[in-house]
Parts: structure tokens; sequence; C-alpha cells
């Protein structure tokens, strides 16, 4: 029904009324079947609409301090839990007297990451080389600590959305060069390398990201030399970044093929090496193509980060998985409000970042069709 | 054109720096690959030169790591402020003292049932006392030496009073919530097995997990060790609902572990034990302590190293059980202060009593 | 390195010389090949070395041991004393069949909320849209928490089960189905349905070929389904019902007997069915908005009904652009059945990289052939999807 027209906007027949019920008569009742299709969408709505609002809003308790709050009867969603636990939530079990630092990556991260968004905003190259090497270890020394002024903190303490950040930018600034590497290795002209990078792609993509996380928490340190015993963290950081490179690669890949070989010919007649004609001239065009598919990968990536939690990792989920079995807490909805609340974070960024892809892409092609 | 080929190497060696920087987290681990065993058959020189190694390289770092559990009241469980409290915190608490003479030179690290082997098996800690249990496989195939037994315990069933059940028998047909990877989802399998009976059993991957499915209704039964169920109902929304059934079905000596390959470092984790259990037997308490150094009674000094040279042997000081018993009190105390009648645990000593005093706890002299 | 491919040296070939591209292309292959089997050759000489100086038992053999737990959900007999190879295949069965169901009904409401998007219903479109936007943005751990912890867990007890339907029971232990037997009469009946679905094959070839012979139509689609329904029906009528349905009866703890659907596995498939479903919207949205509308019009224009249309002219060109994006969220979704082991869901990682790999301590090997089956199911899924878009594709000349 409808599925003829292929356009998916309604058709604006001339010398129809533009009042409102003249378009709900063309948009929601224009026939029989038409108004079937109305009326079951009301009923969803109707199912789903008022039961939500009612628990998140209406019959909600929004203040108090203990889980007494929450106990009255045919309460809805109770956020005191959420405001009780938001440190956690955020900072997992970081020392309170040292959360300034996490707060200064966070700022820090919002500072850069903002500029490299704005299409019109200056020196792109020096803040993406800012982003890739100097923030990463930046934020590594104010996190980890263990330098003069700054006590350690061990990563068993991290925890909640720092951790969720922590494995997501990881992974995005790991998999974007390697993930060049790789997509450069599959179009490659040497046999050996081709083969390689074929194998090493197919392999992350073909295997789910779980076992993967299984591999880095259990296997990976009988691998390791005696006494070379990276925490489990880390480990995980080495299997996320190793798993999203091999899409990232994919994506690039795409990206590559989409570039004239008459490009790369002609920045190599004009004397260029290899890698000068791939920075200098290709990448930068085959990137920009694909920009949406990295903004894809990277929500993808973000929302993979929860399965961290399967090893023992708190990130936001796990750590309200962890909160709600606190005993100060137990109430019946408290598990609803805290997955609401997990779920609204995580929509949120990665709608946001859909929404940017979107946009990003929307500007690309008008920029081809001049 | 040159800039961006600059900038990504320039950014490759300080990633690559990044990453060894962070790699190993103390400073002493970091000379370890060094006096790394040559991949040689191991001769009896290679051994010594890793024998002593697990000492050395805690001494050289400073802190003992100890392996516990995610939070398991009694035995190793985090407070709000990350205090870590138990049976198996006072063992290491023990071990850090007869080595440094201070108790707080440890670090727990909490792991997971499934994740505490590979630990220990690659020296992320330097001893496991996560209350696991001593079996003929995990001593011999998975290269670890148990050094004695903390805590015997037994597995039991905990179901809900309203059931009306009074004994494991009646559990034909029943749904039972466990933990996976434990000797318990293999205890529950051989109990049911053994009589005949039919079960289903629904395994988690964390503990939590299973108790709250329990406690939601989506079994009839929880098991796990004795002393976990007394430790976990008091984690339930109403602790009084639920009875744990009579029937032991399972033998569970609990203690800890270290890896193989390093004798020395299994005598000290093993006497240090001993002397908790020694202590008590002597009455040699916390409070006592010093009132018990003048102590004439040769079996006292020698324990307390005023005669021989009993600590020096196994690379610590002579003064090392002083220290023990000192920082966290003899093997009664600790029992008492942790899981003993006087705690919402409420465990009775059982057969955790000393030999003497009607149980099987036994330690070998030292002299 | 910044030299390379000076035109003037490239000569011919033969002469050893750094600046030749093609010894240099050997020597960089010679020098990745080196390192990447210096790296492997490092990993498995510490690998082997950690396991001799810790001891650890290393090998295949486990395989035969006796497994000794037991399993909630079984496709195939296992008890205790079966293998843990048996115990292996259970799992791997739970996951094909999770797997399989998930993707049957995940493409379903792919298709139709796809279509959804595209009506000209207002109201529906922004519906469907909604759907996307909220499923898709939110991680599929927390659609399963969701159906596992909200939903299921809370249900009441079983003696106090729900009943939607006589016979059907709905508690925190699932969901409980009356259990087909059949009876002797089933064999007729299955005869009489392969019959009838034989039949309808060579009539739907006869009356193409006679359509293509004389151009004269026959409603061949209509006379098969009807031969489908009734040639079964009237063996039901006659010799009575294939099977009876076996009630679950009122066991001391729970139901027992009939057919049980595990909270586990119903909140897996839900889960992994509405996130799934909401990419497979998207790439049918995709799909059927590329095809030209100049299509559906010269279809108009040559006197097609528009169900004729949508069959010959508008899926078949679709299809070509759906399927090798439905392709790889099938096989995610394959892969993210893994992530049964967050709710207990006994499927090949649950089992086997859970409880296999912590009673055996043989990391290795049980991670190895995890990831060994998972790299041949999607193999198998790639191989029959390249199969099957090689045939659409041919459909175009």
């Amino acid at each position: 029904m409808g599925m003829e027209d292929v356009s998916g906007r309604p058709r604006m027949k001339p010398g129809t009324s533009r009042s409102p019920l003249g378009w709900a008569r063309r948009n929601l009742f224009s026939g029989v079947g038409n108004t079937v299709l109305t009326l079951v969408s009301v009923y969803i709505l109707w199912m789903v609409i008022p039961p939500l609002l009612d628990f998140t809003i209406f019959s909600a308790v929004w203040t108090g301090t203990t889980r007494e709050a929450c106990l009255v009867p045919d309460a809805g969603a109770c956020w005191p839990f959420v405001w009780a636990n938001i440190d956690q939530f955020i900072y997992g079990r970081y020392p309170p007297s040292e959360i300034w630092r996490v707060n200064i990556v966070f700022a820090l991260g919002i500072a850069t990451i903002v500029p490299m968004l704005i299409p019109a905003a200056p020196a792109k190259r020096f803040n993406l080389i800012f982003l890739l090497v100097v923030y990463p270890l930046i934020a590594l020394v104010l996190l980890a600590g263990d330098r003069p002024g700054l006590p350690p903190v061990p990563t068993s303490e991290w925890g909640g959305l720092l951790v969720t950040l922590v494995v997501a930018v990881t992974g995005i600034v790991v998999s974007l060069p390697l993930g060049i590497v790789l997509a450069l290795g599959r179009r490659s002209s040497m046999p050996a390398i081709r083969m390689l990078s074929i194998v090493f792609i197919e392999f992350w993509r073909g295997v789910p990201l779980i076992t993967v996380l299984f591999m880095a928490s259990v296997m990976l340190p009988l691998f390791l030399p005696e006494g070379l015993n990276p925490d489990n963290l880390l480990r995980c950081l080495v299997g996320v970044a190793l798993f999203s490179s091999a899409y990232m690669a994919e994506v690039v890949r795409g990206g590559l093929q989409a570039i004239p070989a008459g490009q790369y010919e002609a920045a190599r007649a004009v004397g260029l090496g290899y890698w000068q004609a791939m920075i200098g001239v290709v990448l930068p065009q085959a990137l920009r193509h694909v920009i949406p598919g990295i903004v894809n990968t990277f929500i993808g990536l973000f929302k993979d980060t929860t399965l961290v939690l399967i090893v023992g990792i708190f990130d936001l989920l796990g750590q309200v998985r962890a909160q709600l079995s606190d005993p100060n807490w137990t109430v019946p909805q408290g598990a609803l409000t805290g997955y609401i609340f997990a779920a609204l974070v995580f929509w949120v960024f990665c709608f946001g970042m859909s929404q940017y892809s979107n946009f990003m892409e929307r500007r690309l092609n008008t920029g081809h069709e001049r | 054109m040159k800039n961006p080929l600059v900038a990504l190497i320039l950014g490759i060696l300080i990633g690559v720096g990044g990453l060894y920087f962070m790699l190993p987290y103390e400073p002493a681990t970091r000379g370890a690959r060094e006096i790394q065993p040559e991949a040689a058959p191991v001769t009896e020189g290679a051994q010594r030169v890793a024998a002593g190694s697990t000492l050395q390289r805690v001494k050289r770092r400073g802190f003992l790591q100890c392996g516990v559990s995610q939070g398991l009241p009694g035995f190793s469980n985090p407070d709000d402020r990350g205090n870590w409290t138990g049976i198996d915190v006072d063992y290491c608490r023990a071990l850090a003292a007869a080595i440094f003479d201070d108790p707080a030179k440890v670090r727990f690290r909490p792991l997971s049932a499934k994740d505490r082997f590979t630990a220990l098996q690659s020296g992320e800690i330097d001893i496991l006392s996560r209350n696991t249990t001593w079996t003929m496989s995990r001593d011999t195939q998975l290269g670890f030496d148990f050094v004695g037994v903390i805590y015997y315990d037994g597995q039991a069933f905990m179901v809900r009073k309203a059931s009306g059940i009074t004994s494991a028998v009646q559990l034909a047909g029943a749904t039972i919530c466990t933990q996976t990877g434990t000797t318990t989802e293999l205890n529950v399998a051989d109990f049911f097995r053994g009589r005949g009976l039919s079960y289903q059993v629904l395994s988690y991957e964390k503990n939590d997990e299973a108790i709250s499915a329990y406690d939601q209704g989506r079994c009839d039964g929880y098991t796990t060790d004795a002393s976990g169920l007394y430790a976990e109902r008091l984690k339930m929304k109403n602790p009084d609902e639920n009875i744990v059934l009579p029937e032991i079905i399972s033998k569970e000596p609990l203690g800890p572990a270290v890896r193989q390959g390093d004798p020395q470092w299994a005598d000290i984790a093993r006497w240090t034990l001993n002397a908790l259990v020694n202590a008590e037997e002597l009455d040699i308490t916390s409070k006592n302590i010093d009132e018990m150094l003048a102590s004439e009674n040769p079996l006292v000094r020698r324990l307390l190293g005023d005669e021989g040279a009993y600590g020096q042997a196994v690379g610590l000081e002579g003064d090392w059980v002083a220290r023990i018993v000192r920082a966290v009190g003899n093997y009664g105390e600790i029992f008492e202060r942790n899981v003993g009648a006087e705690t919402p645990l409420g465990i009775k000593r059982g057969l955790n009593a000393l030999w003497n005093d009607g149980g099987i706890m036994y330690a070998p002299p030292i002299r | 390195m910044a030299k390379a491919g000076q035109g003037a040296r490239r000569g011919n070939g033969l002469g050893f010389s750094w600046y030749n591209p093609r010894v240099r292309s050997v020597i960089y292959q010679a020098a990745v090949l080196g390192i990447v089997i210096g790296l492997v050759w490092f990993f498995v000489a510490t690998a082997q070395q950690n396991l001799e100086r810790l001891n650890i038992s290393s090998g295949f053999g486990f395989l035969d041991t006796t497994a000794g737990f037991g399993i909630i959900q079984t496709l195939i007999p296992y008890t205790e004393q079966s293998s843990y190879g048996r115990a292996f295949l259970v799992g791997l069965l739970n996951t094909l069949v999770v797997a399989v169901i998930g993707i049957a009904l995940s493409t379903l409401l792919g298709f139709v909320v796809g279509v959804a998007r595209l009506s000209r219903n207002w109201l529906l479109a922004n519906l469907a849209a909604a759907y996307v936007e909220i499923m898709r943005n939110i991680p599929l751990l927390l659609h399963l928490f969701f159906w596992y912890f909200v939903v299921l867990r809370p249900l009441p007890g079983p003696m106090q089960s729900l009943e939607p339907v006589p016979g059907v029971f709905l508690s925190n232990r699932g969901l409980i189905l009356p259990e087909p037997v059949f009876d002797a009469s089933a064999l007729a009946f299955l005869s009489a349905l392969i019959l009838a679905i034989i039949g309808s094959v060579f009539l739907v070839r006869w009356s193409r070929k006679r359509q293509l012979a004389t151009g004269q139509l026959f409603p061949a689609w209509r006379v098969s389904a009807a031969l489908i329904v009734f040639l079964p029906a009237l063996v039901w009528a006659i010799g009575g019902a294939p099977f009876h349905l076996e009630f679950a009866t009122r066991g001391s703890f729970d139901y027992a007997g009939g057919m049980r659907l595990l909270p586990e596995f119903v909140a897996l498939t839900l889960g992994l069915t509405l996130y799934t479903a909401a990419f497979i919207a998207e790439i049918v949205r995709a799909g059927i908005q590329s095809v030209s509308r100049g299509q559906t019009e010269a279809a108009a224009a040559l006197g097609l009904k528009e169900s004729t249309t949508l069959r010959l002219v508008v899926i078949p060109q679709a299809l070509r652009l759906i399927v090798p994006p439905l392709t790889s969220q099938i096989l995610n979704l394959t892969k993210n059945s893994s992530l049964a082991v967050a709710i207990a869901y006994p499927d090949l990682v649950a089992v086997f990289a859970g409880t296999v790999l912590n009673q055996t301590g043989q990391a290795i090997e049980v991670i190895s052939i995890t990831m060994a089956v998972y790299l041949t199911l999607s193999l198998l899924t790639s191989l029959a999807m390249n199969w099957y878009n090689a045939r659409i594709a041919l459909r175009e000349r």
C-alpha cells in the first residue's frame, strides 16, 4: 500500500486546500486502506505513548534521597535513584578527590572535537593530529596518573560513562589509521600484502566482538611473555581497536574505490611516491567521500562498548546494573528507570552522530551536483 | 607535502611510545623480561632463577597483588569507599605483613570466577585468595599449587521458605540457579544424577545475576558453598524468607593458590596460613602478642622467631609471625571478625574449629 | 622511498637495483611477511613456553571428556555424562535456532517497517521512522536487558502462571505451549502435502510455458494455493487429525510436558529481532527508493496491474540492492546472538566459551574453536548469499 509512491513524499495535487482538515484527508484518510493504516497507527501510539509518559513523567518520583521515596504504590520511574548515583554513572569508582582529572579530560575532548565537526572551523589538519596523537596521551597521563602530583588510579576503579568514552575513543583513534593502512593493503598490487590484509580484515569481521573480548581477557595473557601483564581494560582496548579497524578498513576501501585511478596515476606522473600520492591526493578525497560511513562505524563501536560489561569492566550500562544490585536502592521500578536512563544517554550520543552523518552526506552530495 | 608524512611517522612513534609507557603499570615489572628463563629445557639453575622471582618482584614493586572476589560478604567484600574486608582479604594482609611488616601494602584485584585462573597464570596477581576450591584438576592441570585450606566448606542449597521444602531430595523437577565456571555447577549435576532425580540448571556468568534470578523467582533454588549462601542471603529482598537446606552435597576446601614453579613463594604462602592456625593453637592473639614475645614456651618462642631462623629460611625476617599476628590476629580472630557468630553471617566454627576443639583445622608444626 | 617510480630507471626488470619497482615490491613483501611470521612465531613460542612453565594441559583431547554439567535447553539428547564435544554441539544448535528464527522474524518485520516508511500515510510513515531511529540507536545489550530483566523476569511464578489461551501458560519460567504429537494418520497427511506441493510446481511450470507459447494467462498461483490447502485438508477430513496436542500438566514446581520457550530464549529472540529489523527496514527503504519512478510509470503505461508491477518490476530491481546489505545484517544477527551469554541463554558462547572453558581451563583451544565456528558460519552465509545474488543479477539481462 503506497508502495508505488517511490519518492516517499506526499504528492501535492494542484488546487487542494492547505487547511489541516484537507491535509488530514489527503494524508491520513484518502481511502479505505489508508484509513485502516491510520487507525492501526493510532492504536499503536495509544498503546505506547500514554504508558511511557505516565511512567517517565506523570507518575514518576522526582524528589527524594532514599529508596523509601520510591516505594509509594503505583509510582512510576524512580529518578532519585539516578540522581543519587549520577557520580557512579559518570565516573565509576574513580576516587572523588581525583575527579577533576576526568573533568579536564572531558572538557579538553569537547574543546577539540567540536571545532573538528564544524566544517567551517579552521586548522583541521592540526586539530586532527592533536586529536589523534596528543590528546590520547594527555588523557592517559591524567586518567591513569602515577606521575608526580597525580596519584595512580588503577583501571579497576574506572567506570561508567568514563569507561564507555575511553573504550569508544580509543577504538576510534586507533581504528582510523589502522583501517586506512589495511584498506590500502587490501588494494595493494603486492599479492602477499593483499592476502595478509584480506585475512586480517575478514577474520575480525567474521567473529563476534564478545569472543574477541573473551580472547583478550582470558587467552591473550598466555601469549605474552612472563612479567608483561597489561591490565584487563588495556587488553580489551586492544581487542576493540583491532576489531573496529577491520570494519573501518572496509569503509575506507569503499571510498578508495570511488576515486578514479586517474587521480593516483596523475599524482605518480608528477613525480610523487606511493605514500605521497596516497596521503596528499587520494586519501583526502576518499576519506571525505566516506565520512558518513566512518561516522556509522563509530556509532556501531559506541554501542558495542557495552559488551565490555560481560568481561567485568563497568561501562555505563555495567555501572547501572551494579548500582541496581545496591540494597539501598532496591525498588521494583529501579531496573526500568536505570535502563531508560542508560538508553537515553546512548540514544542521544548515537542519534547525534547519525544526524551529523546525514548532515555531512547532504553537504557532500550538494558539493558534487554543482 | 612532507608535513603529513612527518606527522604520521611522529604519530606512530608517539603512539608506540605511549603504549610502552602504559603497559607495565609498576616500574618494577619493566625489568622483569630480562630475568626470563631461557626457552631451553628447564634446568635446575633456571628454576632457581624463577624461584626467587615472585618474592623479589613483590618486594621491588612495594606491594602485593592479591586476587579476590568481586564481592562476597565475609570472604572478600568492598564497602562503599573501596575498603575490603573478609577472610580471604585478611589472609592477603597477613602475607603483606609477613613480607613488608605493613598489612596495607596489598592491592586487591577483584576477579570473576572466569577470570581468576588466567589472572594467576599470567602473573597479573601474585596470589589467588578468592574462595577457590582445591581440586585435583585445578592443582595438576591449571599450573597452580594450592597452599592449604583456609576454610572447609561444602555446597548446599537455598530455597524459599514458602515452598515447604526441608530436604534437598525434595528438589526433584526444580530449576536451580548457579554461577557458571565453578565446581558448584558440577556438584549439583552429580547430586541429582546420583539420586536419579530430574532437575534443570540455569547458569549465569555472574554470581549476582544468579542470586537476583533466584530472588525474583526464576529458579526454585540457588546453590553455592554454604558459607556463600549465608553471605548472599544478606543481599536478598527478604533474607528471612529463605532457608539453607541441611544437606551438604560436596567437599569444598577453600584455599589460596599460587603459580607452579616458584617453591619459595609457595612456601611463604603455605606457612603464612599455617602460622595463623598455629598462632591460634598457642593462644597468641593480636592483643597479647607483646606479652607473648616474652613467653618461655619453646613452641611460642619458635613461632615468634625468638628461637631458630624459620622466617629467614623462606626469605622473610625472623619476626614474620609476630608481624602477621600484630596486623591481622590469629586464624580464630580472623574467622570471628569476618564470618563468626557476632557478624551478620553468624557462621559457627564447625569443621573450621581447631583439631583439638572438635574441628579439622590442623597446621603442621613450626620447628 | 620518496624517489619511487621515477620513470627513467624502470628498466627491463632484470637488474637487481633498489630503484627497480619489482625488486622493491619483492623486498617489501618479504619484509612484511617476515614481520608477520616473526610475530606469529613469537606468540606461539611464548604461548608454548607459558603452557609448559605453568604446566597447563593442551590439545583437543578434552572434547571426549565427560562434561558433567547440565544445560537447560538441549535440542539433541544430552546428559551430564555426555562429552564436552556433545556440549559444544548443544550450544551450537542453540545458537543456530535463535539465529534462524531471529533472521526470519527480523527480515519480515524489517520489510514491513521499510515499506511502511514509504507509505503515503503520514502517520504510519512517521511511526515507522520513529521506530527505526529509536531502535537502532540503542545498544543491543540494552534491548536484551530490557526484555529479560524488565519484561519477562517479573512475570508471576509458575504456580500463578497466566493462561492467555487455554493450554498456554506464561510465567517467569517461560512460555509453555501444548506439544503436537503425531498420530498414525500423520503419514497420509504429510504425503498429501508433499504431493500437493510437487503438483503445484509442475502446474506453475506448465502455465509459464503455456504463457510463453500462447500468451494466455492461467491463474497458476491461485490454483496451486488451493491445491496445497485443500488436498491435505481432504486427507484430514477423511483420515482424522494427523496429530493431537499434549497439554502441559502441573508438576510439583512447574508445569511439566508441553513445549517450553525459555524466557532467556524469548528475550534474546525479541531483542535481536526488534534491533535488526530497524536496520533491515532502512535497507529495504533504500532499495525500493532506488527503483526510479519511471519504471513504475512505464509498467503502468503498459497496462500492468499494481500488484504485477510490484512483483515483476519493482521488487526484482530493489532486491538486487537489498540483498548485499541484508546479508551483512543477517551475519550481524548471527554474531550478535552471542550476547546470549549476558542473559544466560545457553548458546555456543555461553556453554562452550563460558562453562567448558572454565571447567577445562583450556582457553586457547576453546576460544579458537568458538571463533572458527563463527568464521565458518559467516563464510557459509556469504557464500549462500553470493550464489543467490548471482542468480538475481542474471535476471537483469
